[in-house]
């Protein structure tokens, strides 16, 4: 449906773009006793490491394999090796992802041999899975690096029904929930309540909100992730009753599952909004073959009213939003169900999903082409990363903080966002940001005749507020 | 890219001490063990201060995207170095050899846009990989649009952020120091009789505004900084370098080439000097006019110091009572390390240990005389042997870089952070006030006992006696568990 602009200069100027090893990383910090290592120049891994304790502000378990100027000119299959070697034998984790980055691609790099020759030289080592993906950051973005880790790690870790004697149904209450990277701990929290009210249990395939949800433990240090799904879960997903795939990014992992386990597959777009929500207990309803538990109608009805309270602020109000793919797709479907018009679409990449996502034209680009769309559509509010909060100051709209990252705000990535609660919250958090912001008021008129007191010319200078 | 000989000539620093050993440039980072950045990540530290150049990262999205937008370094005006800029290439630019070409017209783009004074180019690894010749694309988008384009070769396999802060130095020295002439002193600086010096510091980067507690002081005692390479710096001043009388290095020895350089260069002379805690920011001035030899500057300066440090150290009175004896491990890593000892040691603080990774064997000597023979010198800075450190000292805070933050918090221990990006500033005597404002925020907070306290159910009933009450210390608590 939406027209898509590429991109159309040379330069990128306040990029919304993180990169695809940004997004693998996040996706395997989501197991158990994991860690990813970047097959890449050091600095690859430091920024991505900040990037993380920045949004996060939590220790994050990061690897690099080092390369330096001997290396990237002459091969360095050694590096690969000898990292893996030593996490292995320093953490001894239950997972490594090997991300390749610009460099090593650029390079030539075979990561998937190197693992295998690894594999070769230290049978001791035969219990960690080593998972390599090509996550280079000249292609994709943060969507894209998530969804190909995941892919990868499920076509590593899962094993064939037919071979594993799996059938769909055995486990009774168990449904595999493929989680993209829209949903933040906090979603996922709420999400397993949800599932929890059907009498359902939920398995995150990854699961930040066991590893990233900022707890503290009794450890006092971990080189690896503390939480997320456990790798032992891997095997029984072929026994769940159903999988729920939330995300078009996750489509094709979400097909491989299918075809590993036989368990058949719910996909839905996103979980924000009325209509979003109907189709997520709709589908909990038919796989629990339960009734909707009063509580969730109760907390329908309440987003309802929420819903009507604050169609006022939100009714055509203009909206400029700059995100990764199923992310914009989420908060344009969310903000029309109120009735507001998208009148700046930005994405980072492009991906099939956009062709579908209902508004007029979707540009590739980054933040400065928001604030340009954003200018000439007259634009109320933002929607965006911390990044954009200075394009949002310079249009002279609020911002609503979304995405990643969010590096200027305390919590941000707990937020709840999903679910009939959740989306009640987001819609307050929406028309305050309005109502809070001076809008469009009738300017004052002070009549030549008027008899008001002569103070009040020079008390109350014309302005709106 | 760099040849290995030219990365050889960067990491030969004769005026670095660790030149003359084995170690010298740094040691080869090891897979799958190694923490720190690249040389892109020196490079862009040590220039992005500048705050009115368009600063230009030639690379895929990586490289600047994870890392634009710093926010420690503070400016008084211009803003354009918040604007994060990159090629952002794609594929086919690498597969079909459109980089070079679209970094051309990246520089127009970005000249049309925010007409800046400079534009600087840092190169990165994939650029650097596939042959793009990015000194000759600059020179030719400097002749074409007229605006000095200067090339940062910094591809971050070149080798660490060290090596990147000196290619960053050595591209300010080779393309824009020594550009153009100061301007006349403005009439409203005229004071009455006192001469004024012209100055420059190397390795200051006004993180969080910080540098602004020790200007007012220069500017009172008629020293003009030229330019602080490169807090809060503009283009213009950094052209203007060559005609100071003297160079302070500030702090890390980091851009130490560019300092030695210019007194080969210029003759200029230069000292090493900090301005964290009242003695070394008092050191740093008196260096200054023994620097200048000039008897009025000199008299002045000692006034000034004598009438901050009354003043300040009647300020830190109530707040040495509550520090007095509290025990510090600090781990900075750098030649920064003597000179918190002595701030802390100035307030009564004890220095359990120290970090000495980057530290020469001169640097280990002044810690020495400073904090006893039988001082605990950490090498290892991994967050495991940090902590253990922590609990064998019994240390009563960690103060450390921003990358330890979560280490320390996550352990339960009290930490202050004290590197690059932190939000608060330490310098001069005003920043002494901070300094101990935030040491007894974190170390008297109310937190600790609270998170180091186990659950009331989790407490198993005591036979013999009965449970100590909740008044108690945080460190006794965790005993009682």
């Amino acid at each position: 449906m939406a027209d898509i602009l590429k991109r159309n200069k040379a330069l990128s100027v306040n990029p919304l773009k993180a990169s695809q090893p940004i997004g693998g990383s996040l996706a395997t910090l989501g197991f158990n006793r994991s860690i990813p290592m970047l097959h890449g120049s050091q600095g690859c891994t430091a920024f991505a490491k900040v990037f993380f304790v920045r949004h996060f502000r939590e220790p994050i378990p990061l690897q690099s394999t080092a390369m330096d100027q001997g290396s990237s000119v002459m091969g360095a299959d050694e590096n690969v090796r000898e990292g893996i070697r030593t996490i292995a034998e320093k953490s001894r984790p239950a997972l490594i992802t090997i991300l390749t980055t610009g460099l090593a691609e650029t390079q030539g790099a075979d990561v998937h041999r190197n693992i295998r020759e690894f594999r070769e030289a230290n049978p001791e080592f035969a219990d960690i899975a080593v998972v390599g993906v090509n996550t280079p950051d000249f292609t994709g973005s943060v969507e894209t690096g998530y969804a190909a880790t995941l892919t990868e790690i499920i076509r590593a870790l899962v094993p064939n029904a037919k071979e594993a004697g799996t059938y769909p149904g055995k486990r009774k209450r168990q449904v595999n929930v493929l989680a993209n990277y829209t949903l933040t701990p906090g979603d996922l929290e709420a999400l397993r309540d949800i599932f929890e009210q059907f009498q359902l249990r939920a398995v995150f395939i990854p699961d930040i909100s066991d590893s990233l949800d900022g707890c503290l433990t009794d450890e006092d240090f971990s080189p690896v992730t503390i939480g997320g799904t456990p790798l032992s879960e891997m095997a029984t997903l072929g026994d769940a009753l159903a999988t729920v795939v939330i995300g078009p990014s996750l489509h094709k992992a979400g097909e491989l599952l299918e075809e590993r386990t036989g368990v058949p597959t719910y996909a839905l777009d996103h979980l924000y909004g009325l209509k979003a929500n109907d189709a997520l207990i709709s589908a909990l309803a038919e796989i629990s073959g339960r009734e909707v538990p009063e509580r969730i109608e109760r907390q329908r009805s309440q987003l309802q009213d929420a819903m009507l309270d604050t169609h006022f602020m939100l009714g055509q109000l203009r909206i400029a939003i700059a995100a990764d793919a199923d992310l914009l797709n989420a908060f344009v479907e969310l903000v029309q169900e109120m009735g507001a018009e998208v009148v700046a679409a930005v994405t980072s990449c492009n991906v099939p999903l956009l062709a579908r996502i209902p508004v007029a034209t979707i540009k590739i680009g980054d933040l400065e082409d928001m604030e340009h769309i954003g200018k000439a559509n007259k634009a109320q509010l933002v929607i965006g990363n911390s990044h954009a909060v200075d394009t949002a100051e310079r249009l002279g709209t609020p911002i609503l903080r979304a995405g990643f990252p969010l590096f200027d705000i305390i919590g941000g990535y707990q937020k709840t966002w999903i679910g009939y609660r959740g989306t009640r919250q987001t819609l307050f958090d929406l028309a305050n940001l309005v109502i809070n912001y001076s809008h469009e008021e009738i300017p004052v008129y002070r009549s030549v005749y008027a008899q008001k007191p002569a103070s009040e010319l020079t008390d109350y200078p014309l302005s709106c507020h | 890219m760099k040849s290995t000989k030219d990365i050889a000539v960067l990491l030969d620093e004769p005026a670095c001490e660790h030149n003359k050993k084995e170690k010298s440039g740094c040691a080869k980072p090891k897979p799958g063990a190694s923490a720190g950045g690249c040389a892109f990540d020196g490079a862009q530290i040590a220039l992005l201060p500048i705050a009115d150049v368009a600063h230009i990262v030639h690379g895929p999205i990586a490289c600047a995207g994870s890392s634009w937008d710093n926010r420690g370094t503070r400016s008084s005006g211009a803003d354009l170095y918040r604007i994060g800029m990159t090629t952002d290439l794609t594929e086919q630019d690498i597969i079909m050899g459109r980089a070079e070409k679209r970094l051309f017209h990246a520089i127009k783009q970005a000249i049309d846009t925010y007409s800046p004074p400079a534009v600087f180019v840092y190169n990165t690894c994939v650029p650097a990989l596939i042959g793009d010749d990015i000194n000759a694309v600059c020179k030719s988008a400097q002749e074409r649009w007229g605006v000095p384009v200067v090339p940062i070769d910094s591809a971050g396999f070149y080798g660490t952020k060290n090596l990147g802060n000196r290619i960053a130095g050595d591209a300010m020295v080779n393309h824009v120091i020594g550009t153009r002439d100061p301007d006349p002193l403005p009439q409203i600086a005229a004071h009455e009789g006192i001469k004024v010096h012209d100055v420059n510091l190397v390795g200051e980067y006004n993180i969080a505004g910080e540098f602004w507690h020790v200007l007012p002081l220069l500017d009172e005692l008629g020293l003009r900084v030229l330019c602080t390479l490169s807090g809060d710096a503009r283009f213009r001043e950094v052209q203007t370098m060559h005609k100071a009388e003297v160079n302070m290095m500030v702090c890390s020895k980091a851009m130490v080439n560019v300092a030695r350089k210019l007194q080969q260069q210029y003759g200029t002379p230069w000292f090493e000097g900090r301005f964290y805690g009242i003695t070394d920011t008092s050191q740093a001035l008196t260096d200054f006019a023994k620097a200048l030899d000039d008897a009025d500057l000199t008299a002045r300066t000692k006034a000034l110091i004598q009438r901050e440090e009354s003043r300040v150290r009647k300020e830190l009175e109530p707040w040495k009572a509550r520090l007095k004896g509290k025990r510090v491990l600090l781990f900075t890593g750098g030649v920064k390390s003597w000179s918190v000892i002595s701030a802390l040691q100035d307030l009564g603080m004890v220095v359990v240990a120290t970090g000495t990774k980057k530290s020469t064997e001169e640097d280990k000597a002044r810690i020495r005389e400073l904090m006893g023979e039988d001082t605990v010198m950490i090498d290892d800075g991994s967050p495991r042997a940090l902590l253990k450190i922590v609990h064998d000292y019994q240390a009563d805070i960690l103060i450390a870089g921003g990358r330890n933050m979560y280490t320390a918090l996550k352990a339960k221990v009290p930490f202050l952070d004290i590197n690059q990006e932190r939000e608060f500033g330490y310098e001069g005597y005003q920043g002494m006030l901070e300094l101990v404002r935030q040491l007894a925020l974190t170390i008297e907070s109310p937190v600790w006992e609270a998170v180091r306290a186990p659950a009331p159910w989790k407490i198993k009933t005591p036979q013999i006696p009965p449970a100590p009450p909740l008044l108690k210390g945080g460190n006794s608590m965790v005993e009682a568990a």
